[in-house]
């Protein structure tokens, strides 16, 4: 583990706001190039909608004054920045859908209420939320809420099987992919449950070939989480959740262990599993061999599991090139799904390989500053809490592009911030309210230590005992 | 509208994503540049490493004073960790209310005391389970500290350093 002896700490809610302007002049700015490229004109609701993100973002500034006044101030513009460029490419798509006889449309308007109640709920978190320690004491309520989430589409009755992956809930009007949230749920138990036993995994085993290998008693919930995912993978016929879930759950176990023993094993278990799924189950194997002979003529026609969506995906990024078409002015609406799943790839036709880096970018130094929270923040739980959540943001990004871009098979995920989808806009504004959160602590001046000791040997228990005590109390460092 | 100021247009929207991007990362550059990052590992070997080239300062000082003395944690969990010595006493344990908390399964919640008197460091052990030692001797009476004597408390060690 490494310590980091801070600066004077500015706050840096002036520079948020700073970096805030800019980031909506770039999800404003998009909304009317794409008025601009399809229609000619600007779009004539462009203030209205304006006003609408400019609110929505000073709200949750404000709410960062107020409760979390030392939070990092890059994340917040980053998230208004990417959700501002999703929204003006799905209303892109939306106006090319409306324009198609029989083409489903409205999306636009749909992601714009999520976007605003996922704010409210990113808020609303901020504000209950006062400190992230607190989400310790339920770290297995986490765990049966989060397998119960991961199961619920199994249920039927409530279950809906979509495009081939059983990955829906539908109450009433309302369709939901509770694995979205049964990241969060998981990322809080794995965190609670790691902080605790990261001793015993990292120290006990043998070294074999310079790695410490851990005691076969300690494989245990490495197993039942690979069992777990492996589950998901086969009941549900969902790759990416379970591949994210995976992925997410040894990237904890090497940040609390700091063990490359972890993430071999992981690595061999998935690559098993993988290669197992691929020939037992068709569903895997399809796209396995979509992803291998993409541009065989009999694989890019067959239908359904075909790579014709893949490979039309990388014809619009090679029509984008390295400057794009333009907003509004490319054809990324022949893709099927364009909005959901390749919306990468319609970035990429219209921005151009320059913006697709540019949000790439943006994706990364989001996940940067979560992992630069995780190392800043001074309880155990909070560092493997914050780690595990950046890591999943910026896993998620990876295996969707890697997948549109054809270095990965391709998996049915949401990219963060910028796909069509409620429930993925929903999580992944929660993460970046837990990452606010616990980044207000990260940064926040240390307590000087010299003023804890107390006279005459009697600890001085001002503060009331209990979880909400930091276990640990680390200042500097020479 | 020109096809011209469309792509300039086009052309300007890129530009802005990544000024934005780049502005973002300045902000950051503190992170980067004259942050004091200090591995564990290293800090670990350092402070093993014999204190000789360390001046000896003047070995007297007034009774109350004791500014500059400090424990320093050379192992275990929370390597590197220092605690500035007043003139008042530091217990060090699991316990929450210690001054020094460790987070260290082989501690007891309060398990030794570190105490000034008469111009010296003395570390006691509070009933510990695994009990306190200085050097190889456990800890039975209230014992005397030199600076750079090995304290072990659970797996931590800890010094008294100058």
């Amino acid at each position: 583990m490494t310590t980091i002896e801070p600066h004077r700490v500015r706050a840096g809610r002036g520079t948020e706001l700073g970096l805030l302007a800019i980031a909506l002049i770039i999800g404003i700015g998009a909304y009317a190039l794409v008025g601009l490229g399809v229609e000619g004109e600007v779009p004539p609701d462009v203030v209205g909608y304006a006003a609408g993100l400019v609110g929505l973002a000073l709200a949750m500034h404000v709410v960062l004054r107020w409760r979390a006044p030392y939070a990092d101030p890059v994340i917040l513009p980053l998230t208004v920045a990417l959700n501002g460029v999703g929204l003006a490419m799905i209303y892109r798509l939306d106006l090319a859908y409306a324009a198609k006889p029989n083409h489903d449309h409205g999306f636009a308007g749909r992601q714009l209420a999520w976007t605003a109640i996922s704010v409210a709920l990113a808020a609303i978190v901020l504000i209950l939320l006062r400190d992230h320690r607190t989400l310790r004491r339920y770290t297995y309520t986490a765990m049966v809420v989060g397998l119960a989430l991961v199961a619920l589409p199994l249920v039927p009755g409530i279950g809906q099987q979509i495009n081939g992956a059983r990955i829906w809930v539908r109450i009433g009007p309302i369709g939901m992919q509770p694995a979205e949230f049964a990241k969060i749920a998981l990322a809080i138990f794995f965190a609670g449950y790691l902080v605790t036993h990261r001793d015993t995994l990292a120290l006990a085993g043998t070294k074999v070939l310079g790695l410490q290998l851990p005691r076969a008693r300690d494989l245990g919930p490495i197993i039942i989480v690979w069992a777990a995912s492996l589950a998901v993978l086969v009941l549900e016929r969902d790759l990416g959740t379970s591949l994210l879930l995976f992925g997410m759950f040894v990237a904890m176990l090497y940040l609390a262990t700091e063990r490359l023993s972890w993430v071999v094993i992981g690595l061999l278990l998935f690559v098993g599993g993988a290669a197992v799924a691929a020939t037992a189950f068709s569903h895997v194997g399809a796209r396995f061999e979509a992803w291998l002979h993409a541009l065989d003529p009999d694989v890019y026609s067959r239908t359904p599991g075909g790579s014709g969506q893949l490979v039309q995906g990388l014809f619009g990024m090679a029509a984008g090139g390295l400057f794009g078409t333009g907003l509004g002015q490319g054809r990324p609406d022949t893709v099927p799904y364009a909005e959901s799943d390749f919306i990468v790839a319609s970035l990429g036709e219209e921005l151009g390989l320059t913006g697709l880096m540019a949000l790439l970018m943006i994706s990364l130094v989001l996940a940067e500053r979560g992992l630069r929270t995780a190392i800043g923040v001074r309880d155990g739980f909070g560092k493997l809490l914050a780690g595990g959540l950046a890591f999943v943001v910026a896993f998620q990004t990876f295996v969707v592009v890697g997948g549109v871009t054809r270095l990965i098979p391709l998996t049915g995920l949401t990219t963060p911030f910028l796909a069509y989808g409620g429930s993925s806009l929903l999580a992944n504004w929660v993460i970046v309210a837990l990452l606010l959160r616990i980044s207000n602590d990260a940064r926040r001046p240390a307590p000087v230590l010299s003023a804890l000791t107390p006279a005459g040997g009697i600890p001085a228990l001002d503060e009331p005992e209990g979880d909400d005590e930091p276990t640990e109390r680390i200042r500097t460092v020479r | 509208m020109s096809e011209l100021t469309i792509t300039l247009l086009r052309l300007g929207y890129l530009a802005l994503l990544w000024i934005f991007v780049l502005s973002a990362i300045a902000v950051l550059r503190r992170d980067l540049y004259g942050t004091r990052i200090v591995e564990r590992r290293a800090a670990r070997k350092r402070a093993a490493a014999p204190e000789a080239s360390a001046p000896e300062a003047a070995p007297a000082p007034r009774q109350q004073r004791t500014q500059n003395l400090r424990l320093v944690v050379t192992e275990g969990p929370l390597t590197g960790t220092i605690v500035p010595l007043a003139s008042s006493s530091v217990l060090i344990g699991r316990a929450p209310g210690c001054t020094l908390v460790l987070d260290d399964d082989y501690s007891s919640s309060r398990h030794a005391r570190i105490f000034p008197q008469g111009g010296a460091w003395f570390v006691e052990d509070l009933g510990s389970t695994n009990g306190t030692f200085v050097g190889d001797q456990r800890v039975e009476a209230p014992t005397q500290l030199a600076t750079g004597t090995p304290v072990r408390v659970g797996q931590s060690v800890i010094e008294l350093q100058r």
